[in-house]
């Protein structure tokens, strides 16, 4: 398995870390005592604007972590340098990945449109998000394994 | 992807195995790829771009045409426009 499969495969590891822990502390700090929070517009602002910096340093963090760990037993370094081909499977998942989050984008309007509440919207959107991400990093195995 | 593109292939193995056996890392480091690039376009997996071709090219000290061949009879693309053009006659 090569270093940028790897990478992917530790990426994607990150998200569902992240989106699993964010959602847990979230429920259980907040929506297991007040299940009206998920109709309060500035509780689901706080989620998202905290979620993206979270988001961030953990995936450093683990990539760090990874670096680390795959450096003791391997004994190779993680190269970030990337080629042409790394450039062309990295824009090739970036734009699948688009195609999923508009699909979810377009959901989470649909669901206003047909007069569901915010919260289906927003939590749509969350997962779109996140299946984004998650579809990204599939493609690039994908592509990694399969040619480009 | 690589299966339907074969119509593309190359003598990169045969052209290292002449340059003093020289190993995949070593043509990546000349070329400024990874290692995985070169695997993928020895496979028939990746198609370089016409500046790597050429690179690569240069290092084996041969044309572009020694490293990389062209086989117009086995691409559907040209198949199809072929096909087309005879209709229209």
């Amino acid at each position: 398995m090569g270093q940028q499969e790897k990478q992917s495969i530790v990426s994607m590891i990150g998200s569902v870390l992240v989106i699993g822990f964010y959602s847990m502390y979230i429920y259980r700090n907040y929506l297991s005592a007040d299940l009206e929070l998920l109709n309060d517009f500035q509780f689901w602002g706080r989620s998202f604007l905290y979620l993206i910096p979270i988001g961030i340093v953990v995936q450093i963090v683990i990539h760090i972590v990874f670096a680390i760990v795959n450096r003791i037993v391997t004994g190779e370094d993680m190269s970030d340098f990337s080629d042409e081909r790394d450039k062309l499977i990295e824009l090739k998942s970036i734009r699948i990945s688009h195609w999923v989050f508009i699909f979810g984008f377009m959901l989470s309007m649909g669901s206003l449109a047909l007069g569901m509440k915010p919260y289906v919207m927003f939590i749509t959107l969350i997962s779109s998000g996140f299946l984004a991400s998650l579809t990204s990093e599939v493609a690039k195995i994908i592509y990694y394994r399969k040619g480009v | 992807m690589g299966k339907d593109k074969l119509f593309i292939t190359n003598n990169i193995r045969k052209l290292r195995f002449f340059a003093n056996e020289m190993t995949q890392q070593e043509l990546a480091d000349k070329t400024g790829v990874t290692r995985q690039t070169v695997v993928a376009i020895e496979n028939g997996k990746y198609f370089p771009s016409l500046e790597l071709a050429f690179r690569m090219a240069y290092i084996f000290k041969v044309t572009l045409d020694e490293v990389f061949s062209y086989h117009s009879e086995d691409d559907p693309v040209l198949a199809k426009i072929n096909k087309n053009k005879t209709k229209e006659k």
